[in-house]
C-alpha cells in the first residue's frame, strides 16, 4: 500500500495553509471562467500561467488544476439556467438541464449536475491514485521507439475518435506540428521557417494559441450569435440538495456507465466533451423511458455531467505518467511543468514525489471544495451572467490580451493572438477541431526527438516501431485507429 | 464570395484550405533547404516537417477538390455565416484589432480604458459615466494586480511615463 503512504504525504503537503488558500482561490476563478463566455479551462489557465512562475510548482499547480476543476463545475451553471453552454463540454448538459429549469426545478438539476460532477471527478481520482503510479512504473522501460508509438497512437485516436472530418481533424494536427517545428532545431542548432525573421527564433509559443484559438475565437463566436442573456432563476435551499440526494442513488447504474466511458475518453485523449456527448447518447439508448430525454429527464444531467468530469480528471493520468496531456486544458497544465522547469514523464513519480502526491491530494480536496463552493454560490454566479455582453465582451479581449503579453512580454504574441482567435472562428465554423492543433503544439517537439531519436538507434527503418511485442502493439493499435474511419466508409460502400 | 444575404460555405472552405496549402508549400520548400534526407549523424532537421508539409499538402488538395466536386450541387445553398452576423462579428474583431494597435501607442492601462469604455458607450448605449468608470476598474485591477501585486510589467504608453512610471 505503498500508494497510499504517498497519498497521505500528499494530504500533508496539500493541507498547509497557503496551499489550501491557493485551492480555494483556483476553485474561484474556475468556475468564474467557466461561466463566463470566451473564457474556458484551457485559455484561462493559459492567462494564468505566467502569474504562476514565481510561485513553488507544487501551489502553482494546485491552484491551476483547481481552476480547471472549478471550470468544469461552472459549465453546468450556465448550460442549465441560461441554456448557454459556458464549456463544450457542457452542451450536453443543456439537453436535459435547461428543460429542468423551465419547469422550475433548475435547483435540482443544478445539485444533480454538481453532484455528479463529483462522483466523476471522485472515482477517476481514485483511478488516478491507483492507477498512474503502475503505468508510471511500467512507463519507465520505455525508449524513444515506444514514446513516439504512444504519442503516435495519441494522434491517431483523435483522427480515429473525432466527430469532425477526419481529413480537417489531419489538417489542424499538421498545423500544429508545423507550428511546432518553427525556430531553433533542438537537436541541429539550425534554424527552421523562420524566414529570416528573428522574432521567430523562439517559434510560436502553444499559450498564445490556446488564448487566441479559444478565447478571441469564442468571443467572436458568440457576439455573432447575438446573445442576449435569458435565463432561470437559481437558487439552492438545504431542502433541494437533500431531495436530489435521496433521488440520485436510483440512478447508479446511469453514473457508473458514465463513469467508465469519462475515464476511457479521459485516459485515451478524447476528452471531456466527447464523453459527455457519448454518455448521455448511452444513456438515453439504454434508459427504460428514452421519450423523456431532452425534455427534462435528470439522467440527461447525471450522464453527461459525470461523464465530463471523469474525463476531465482522467486526463491528467496519461499527462502525469508518460507527458501526453489528454485534453487542451491538460496540456496548458503540461507546458506549465515545463516551464517550472519539471520533466513530465515516468521519472516525475520517483523525483518529485511531493508534487505529484501533493497534485493528486489536491484533486480529492479540490473537488470536495469545488463542490461545496458551487452549490452555495450559484445565485452569484447567475448574477455574473446577468451582466450584459457589451461589457463583457471587451473586458475579455483585455484580459486575454494581457494574457498573452505577459507569456513572453512581447507585443507580437498580442497580434498573433488576434490572428489565432480569426482562425479559431473560421476553424470552428468550418468544423476544423482545435483541440489536435493545440497538443500537436505542445507534443511536437516531444514527438519529433523521440521520432528522430528512434530514427537514430535503426538507422532510418521505421521497422524498429514494431521490433518489440511492446512498441509493435501499441503502433498496431495506433494504425487501427488511423484507419478507424475508413473502415466505417468501406461498411458504407458494402451496404451500397 | 458574398451572394444575397449570406456568406458562402463554399468559398470560406475553398479559402481555408488555401491557406493550408500555402503553409505547407512553406513548410516543405523550408524542410528541403534545410535538408529533408538521412545526413551523416542521422536524420536532417527538415526530415520530420518535410512529411508534414506532405500531409498538409495532401489534405488540403483534397479538401479542394471535395469542394470543388460539390460546387454545383452546393450552388451556394451552405451558409458559412449569415450577413448580419458576419457584420456582428466584424463589429467585434475590428474594434479589438484597433484595441491592440492602440496598446503600442497608448500602453495598455489608457488603450484597455478606451476601449472598454468605448465599446459600453456604442454597443450598449451606457452613459459616459457608467462607461468610463467601469474602464477605468479594470484598468485599475490590472494596474494593482499586475504592476504592484505580481510585479509583472505591462506595456506602458506616455501617460504612465509623465506619471513617473
Amino acid at each position: 500500500m505503498d500508494e497510499l503512504n504517498n497519498l497521505f504525504q500528499g494530504f500533508a503537503v496539500a493541507l498547509t495553509l497557503p496551499n489550501i488558500g491557493f485551492m480555494l482561490i483556483g476553485i474561484f476563478l474556475g468556475v468564474l471562467i467557466g461561466v463566463l463566455p470566451g473564457l474556458g479551462g484551457a485559455n484561462g489557465v493559459a492567462i494564468l500561467l505566467p502569474l504562476t512562475f514565481g510561485m513553488s510548482p507544487t501551489s502553482a499547480i494546485i491552484m491551476l488544476s483547481c481552476i480547471y476543476w472549478g471550470a468544469l463545475f461552472g459549465g453546468a451553471i450556465t448550460s442549465i439556467l441560461f441554456n448557454i453552454p459556458g464549456e463544450p463540454w457542457s452542451v450536453a448538459t443543456t439537453f436535459d438541464g435547461y428543460p429542468m429549469a423551465q419547469k422550475g426545478k433548475a435547483a435540482h438539476a443544478l445539485t444533480a449536475a454538481f453532484t455528479s460532477s463529483f462522483v466523476g471527478a471522485f472515482v477517476a481520482v481514485l483511478m488516478v491514485t491507483f492507477l498512474a503510479p503502475l503505468v508510471a512504473k511500467f512507463a519507465l522501460n520505455f525508449g524513444p521507439p515506444e514514446f513516439f508509438a504512444v504519442q503516435l497512437l495519441t494522434f491517431a485516436s483523435f483522427i480515429g475518435m473525432s466527430k469532425e472530418p477526419p481529413i480537417k481533424t489531419m489538417l489542424a494536427m499538421m498545423l500544429g506540428f508545423a507550428l511546432a517545428a518553427v525556430g531553433l532545431d533542438s537537436v541541429t542548432g539550425t534554424l527552421r521557417m523562420t524566414y529570416g525573421q528573428e522574432s521567430l527564433l523562439k517559434g510560436f509559443d502553444f499559450l498564445i494559441a490556446v488564448i487566441g484559438l479559444f478565447g478571441i475565437g469564442e468571443i467572436l463566436l458568440t457576439m455573432e450569435e447575438g446573445l442576449a442573456f435569458k435565463g432561470q432563476k437559481g437558487r439552492i435551499s438545504l431542502k433541494d440538495v437533500l431531495e436530489t440526494w435521496k433521488e440520485l442513488p436510483k440512478y447508479w447504474a446511469t453514473s457508473l456507465r458514465a463513469c467508465l466511458i469519462g475515464c476511457w475518453m479521459g485516459v485515451t485523449p478524447g476528452g471531456a466533451t466527447p464523453a459527455s456527448f457519448m454518455s448521455y447518447g448511452t444513456a438515453k439508448r439504454i434508459s427504460k423511458h428514452p421519450e423523456n430525454f431532452g425534455k427534462g429527464a435528470i439522467e440527461g444531467v447525471i450522464a453527461p455531467e459525470t461523464a465530463a468530469h471523469a474525463a476531465g480528471t482522467s486526463a491528467l493520468l496519461p499527462m502525469l505518467t508518460l507527458g501526453i496531456p489528454g485534453s487542451p486544458t491538460a496540456a496548458v497544465l503540461l507546458g506549465g511543468l515545463l516551464i517550472w522547469g519539471l520533466q513530465p514523464g515516468p521519472l516525475l513519480f520517483t523525483e518529485q514525489k511531493d508534487f505529484v502526491w501533493g497534485l493528486i491530494a489536491s484533486m480529492y480536496l479540490g473537488n470536495i471544495v469545488g463542490l461545496i463552493v458551487v452549490l452555495t454560490t450559484v445565485p452569484w454566479w447567475a448574477a455574473i451572467l446577468r451582466i450584459p455582453f457589451s461589457i463583457i465582451a471587451p473586458v475579455i479581449v483585455v484580459i486575454c490580451a494581457v494574457g498573452a503579453y505577459t507569456v513572453h512580454n512581447s507585443m507580437l504574441d498580442v497580434v498573433l493572438m488576434l490572428v489565432f482567435g480569426l482562425m479559431g472562428y473560421a476553424f470552428k465554423k468550418l468544423k476544423y477541431p482545435l483541440a489536435p492543433l493545440v497538443l500537436a503544439l505542445v507534443l511536437g517537439d516531444m514527438a519529433e526527438t523521440s521520432f528522430r531519436q528512434s530514427m537514430l538507434i535503426s538507422k532510418g527503418s521505421l521497422e524498429i516501431f514494431v521490433s518489440t511485442p511492446l512498441a509493435g502493439s501499441i503502433t498496431g493499435l495506433a494504425l487501427i485507429m488511423l484507419l478507424w474511419p475508413a473502415f466505417g466508409l468501406l461498411k458504407k460502400l458494402n451496404r451500397g | 464570395m458574398k451572394s444575397g444575404n449570406h456568406l458562402q460555405m463554399r468559398w470560406m472552405e475553398l479559402l481555408v484550405a488555401a491557406c493550408f496549402l500555402g503553409v505547407s508549400l512553406l513548410v516543405i520548400t523550408d524542410s528541403i533547404r534545410v535538408g529533408k534526407a538521412w545526413g551523416s549523424d542521422g536524420p536532417e532537421p527538415g526530415y520530420f516537417p518535410f512529411y508534414i508539409g506532405c500531409l498538409l499538402f495532401g489534405g488540403a488538395a483534397w479538401i479542394i477538390l471535395q469542394t470543388l466536386r460539390a460546387w454545383k450541387q452546393d450552388d451556394g445553398k451552405e451558409v458559412f455565416a449569415e450577413k448580419h452576423e458576419w457584420n456582428l462579428m466584424m463589429l467585434m474583431l475590428i474594434p479589438s484589432a484597433v484595441f491592440v494597435a492602440a496598446i503600442f501607442v497608448l500602453g495598455i492601462y489608457l488603450a484597455s480604458l478606451t476601449f472598454v469604455a468605448a465599446f459600453m458607450v456604442w454597443q450598449g448605449k451606457y452613459s459616459y459615466v457608467k462607461s468610463i468608470s467601469v474602464g477605468a476598474g479594470i484598468s485599475a485591477v490590472l494596474f494593482a494586480l499586475f504592476e504592484v501585486w505580481f510585479k509583472l510589467p505591462l506595456p506602458k504608453g506616455f501617460i504612465e511615463t509623465w506619471l513617473g512610471y
